[in-house]
């Protein structure tokens, strides 16, 4: 029975890593390395939390309409994460900025940023708001172990899963996937195609942002019960190599992310690793990851290739 | 003339910060017409081409389309116009299909739905079809694009991957995409460039048809004898400007230069006859393997002398790089030798290049002499004695020097005298650095050579300032990014770096690849004094008129064997052609088997 509940707790933290992953991987097909990720996904928390207590703020703790407290903690956390992801958006296409170096800027703001402004957010009734988010159907709790697997899960476990499916059916099979695909690919290219590249690496940013934003909410609300003990941005370095380890490709991001939370829970469970040790692992895949690609040398799984550079059509 | 106009041009400029690009420039190709751009390199012909597809936006002037004024200010705005430009850099998504290049942003209108159902249907049906106009169907577009390729005669697979593609699929892939969004004016950036002689045929039998079709095509091309072909009109930009008009039928190759240069221009090229030839380079039984271990030189046999120019001919991918590569030590070979006769003879040691220990070992063998014809004898002589006859440059080479290249560094071959310029398709992509100025591009050849933790950039400037001024380079200065410059001036600069050492052995291969016709005389001409000065001179080229005026001995190579060595004087195209094709290696006495090919 343990082990079912483990596979329950990857799932639930890979969540975390699959909001990251799939905003990471949209904004990196348009090719821009975003390293602000964790800083994007630290102000997304923040959000969320304001979302959560602006719903709480006058509500009953017992009776709560998961629906609202839901929409309220999503909207403000994709407007704080896609906030910080227009900063990034605004610096490295508009303004051509080296993308790196905005990026880690943009995460030191964001973790300093969301460390300052928690404290004036009133978490007091965040264990009742907590629960509510973190079971989406309430018969479950009368299940067993392997049910929980499936049922006993909050709802943004469940839009996380929808988000990589849908993203990566528009990047198989629609054309506006098609277009982005080639803007990361050579937007040189889908210009002369007739694309509108700047508009495309906006909306990827942003949506991107706003999508990992979520996995900030998520993981303070859902998976840390409403507490702040445990630093965002480290979901966050982790969903950027998950991009890596998944090959850009967000239906293979739903499988990598579930490892990723078992390895990173995993440390709990078992007593014969260091535990500073173990928390390597999802690292170790990722480079082993790499160098399996490396040396297959396959022309298709690998990044965008205008991956981190900047555009100008007059460019000589 | 009654002909429609379809796209004009009225006192258009375009500056690039200092540099004047386009000035003034009028231009006009009417329907069913087929025009050819001809100007020298950097005289604006892209740039021009590239405000009217919307890539630049023109700083002055205007541009009509059927009379009326239009104003393009993206490529959206060209399709809009309906006109597509064909890149010289083809403009595709390597990792996507033929197909997914073409269909790569073409709006896809959603199909009319029943108007006779109710409202309510119809708004949801209005959604449905919606959302279907926006998926990508492999089907229906491969379908689209082989109904395309029917009509004009192309070979395309919708389904293969552009890194699987040759230059010529590309292009085709590039030409469709344009016809896919239905262009009526079609821009052609040097389209042959890259291209076969059958592959060009291919294309111009295509642009043929177009015209019958209707449509308009600009063409840019250097090759004066594929304008005469293909054109029925030709304008000439000079220095940015346009400076005349002229009806194909009307004109000639001489015609042609004087408009572009400004000045007759001799276009011959004075073949002197080889000064005492002596061997140079020893090539022997040469075998190579590729990294998928094909074998892409098999059983390479030839001399290379001095004072000749050796040219290779062959198809493209015959192995001529390869063969280059391993004589400039950059490639592992399987077997064979590559023996280089060092011009020493009658010259005095010097230990510049050898140390003691190999001086007194050489003069055990017997390899010098005192200036009376002695053999030099070193025993019970001190070092210092050794050094200070050595010095006083007393002790003479008996013979030249015999080296194997075999187990030198590519370093040490450089050192040698052994000199390697290779033009390859995109012409940035080895021996320059685009983001480096043309100083800086300099001196990688010299840097090794400072002694000083510091750089010293008073010689690579002044040899800067030399290839600029002798080869005509258009350059604001020397201190301009190399990438800023246009495809030809690259070229000079990396040709003439290479030339300004003073080779003993100068490999050029492609020298002239996308150069204007005088710049390429001046090419070849610096390779004939070259020559004259002694230097053994290997040149790879793609235009068989070319290599039978300039070489002296003409070896041809086909898939990796060389098929025959002809005479240059004596040589004639088809013979050479039919060697180019033909698959077993060359007999023992190679000039026997080409008589062969021929009587055949």
């Amino acid at each position: 029975m343990a082990v079912f509940t483990i596979i329950r707790s990857a799932i639930n933290l890979g969540s975390a890593f699959l909001f990251g992953c799939t905003g990471e991987t949209i904004t990196e097909k348009s090719g821009h390395l975003n390293l602000g990720i964790p800083g994007v996904m630290c102000m997304g928390a923040l959000g969320g939390c304001r979302g959560v207590a602006l719903y709480m703020k006058g509500t009953d703790p017992a009776n709560i309409n998961g629906l609202l407290l839901l929409l309220s903690a999503m909207l403000f956390c994709i407007i704080y994460a896609g906030a910080t992801g227009a900063i990034y958006a605004f610096l490295t296409v508009g303004l051509r900025c080296n993308q790196n170096v905005t990026g880690l800027t943009v995460t030191t703001f964001g973790i300093g940023c969301s460390k300052y402004f928690i404290k004036s957010v009133n978490t007091a009734n965040f264990n009742y708001a907590s629960e509510s988010l973190s079971r989406l159907f309430p018969f479950s709790s009368k299940m067993n172990a392997f049910w929980q697997i499936f049922f006993g899960q909050g709802s943004l476990v469940y839009i996380a899963i929808l988000i990589a499916l849908i993203t990566a059916y528009v990047f198989k099979k629609t054309r506006v996937g098609l277009k982005l695909r080639a803007v990361g690919e050579n937007p040189a290219a889908a210009d002369a195609a007739g694309v509108n590249v700047t508009k495309y690496k906006y909306c990827a940013i942003l949506i991107g942002s706003a999508v990992a934003g979520l996995g900030g909410l998520f993981y303070i609300m859902d998976f840390l019960h409403g507490s702040w003990e445990y630093d965002v941005d480290s979901i966050g370095w982790l969903s950027v190599a998950l991009v890596i380890f998944t090959l850009w490709k967000p239906d293979l991001g739903i499988l990598g992310s579930f490892l990723f939370g078992a390895l990173r829970i995993l440390p709990t469970y078992i007593s014969f690793l260091p535990r500073d040790i173990a928390g390597l692992l999802p690292y170790v895949v990722t480079v082993v990851v790499l160098i399996v690609t490396s040396v297959l040398d396959s022309k298709e799984n690998q990044p965008p290739a205008a991956l981190g550079l900047a555009y100008f059509r007059e460019d000589r | 003339m009654d002909k429609e106009i379809a796209l004009e041009m009225r006192g258009v400029s375009k500056y690039f910060g200092s540099v004047t690009a386009n000035k003034n420039v009028d231009l006009k190709v009417y329907k069913g017409e087929i025009l050819a751009v001809l100007g020298e390199n950097g005289s604006g012909k892209t740039t021009l081409m590239n405000m009217i597809s919307g890539i630049y936006f023109p700083d002055e002037g205007q541009t009509f389309v059927n009379g009326e004024e239009a104003v393009i200010r993206s490529p959206q705005d060209a399709f809009k116009h309906k006109i597509g430009m064909i890149h010289q850099h083809f403009k595709l998504v390597d990792v996507f299909t033929a197909a997914q290049n073409i269909v790569l942003g073409v709006k896809n209108e959603p199909k009319p739905i029943d108007e006779s159902k109710n409202a309510f249907l119809r708004f949801f049906a209005k959604i449905g079809r919606k959302m279907e106009s926006g998926l990508y169907k492999k089907k229906e577009v491969a379908a689209q694009v082989k109904e395309i390729a029917d009509k004009y005669g192309f070979e395309i697979d919708p389904k293969k991957k552009i890194y699987d593609m040759s230059v010529s699929e590309k292009q085709t892939v590039e030409i469709v995409k344009v016809l896919y969004r239905g262009a009526n004016v079609l821009i052609l950036d040097e389209p042959t460039a890259v291209l076969t002689p059958q592959e060009t045929e291919k294309l111009f039998a295509v642009l043929r048809k177009m015209k019958e079709d209707g449509k308009s095509i600009i063409i840019i091309t250097h090759k004066l004898n594929e304008v005469l072909a293909i054109s029925d009109r030709v304008a000439v930009l000079r220095k940015g400007e346009s400076v005349g008009e002229i009806a194909t039928k009307d004109a000639d190759e001489n015609k042609l230069t004087e408009l572009m240069v400004g000045k007759k221009v001799e276009l011959n090229i004075e073949r002197s006859l080889p000064q005492n030839p002596a061997d140079r380079l020893v090539i022997k039984g040469l075998n190579l393997k590729n990294h998928d271990g094909v074998k892409v030189l098999d059983n390479v046999s030839f001399t290379a002398k001095s004072g000749e120019i050796l040219g290779i001919a062959g198809i493209a991918g015959s192995g001529q790089k390869e063969l280059l590569e391993a004589i400039a030590g950059l490639q592992r070979l399987e077997s064979g030798d590559m023996i280089f006769h060092n011009p020493k003879k009658d010259k005095p040691v010097t230990f510049f290049h050898k140390d003691l220990h190999r001086v007194k070992e050489l003069a055990k063998a017997g390899a010098f002499r005192y200036e009376n014809g002695e053999t030099v004898d070193f025993t019970g002589k001190s070092d210092k004695e050794i050094k200070e006859l050595v010095n006083d440059g007393k002790v003479l080479f008996k013979e030249d020097e015999i080296i194997d290249l075999k187990d030198k560094t590519p370093l040490q071959i450089r050192e040698l005298g052994i000199r390697l310029s290779f033009v390859p398709e995109d012409r940035l992509g080895m021996g320059l650095v685009g983001n480096m100025d043309i100083v800086d591009n300099m001196m990688l050849r010299s840097y090794r050579k400072g002694k000083s933790v510091f750089l010293d950039r008073g010689k690579p400037g002044k040899l800067a300032d030399e290839i600029i001024e002798e080869l005509e380079v258009v350059t604001p200065s020397a201190h301009t990014p190399v990438r800023k410059l246009s495809g030809g001036n690259v070229q000079k600069v990396l040709v003439g770096r290479e030339i300004a050492s003073a080779p003993k052995v100068l490999m050029a291969a492609y020298p002239v690849r996308g150069l204007d016709i005088n710049s390429s005389y001046t090419i070849y001409n610096l390779l004939n004094k070259q020559k004259e000065n002694g230097a053994a001179v290997i040149f790879v080229g793609e235009d068989l008129d070319v290599l039978i005026e300039l070489c002296d001995r003409i070896l041809v190579i086909g898939s990796g064997k060389v098929t025959g060595i002809v005479d240059g004087r004596n040589a004639n195209k088809s013979e050479i052609g039919l060697l180019m094709t033909k698959t077993e290696g060359m007999d023992e006495n190679g000039v026997e088997s080409v008589k062969e090919a021929v009587n055949e």
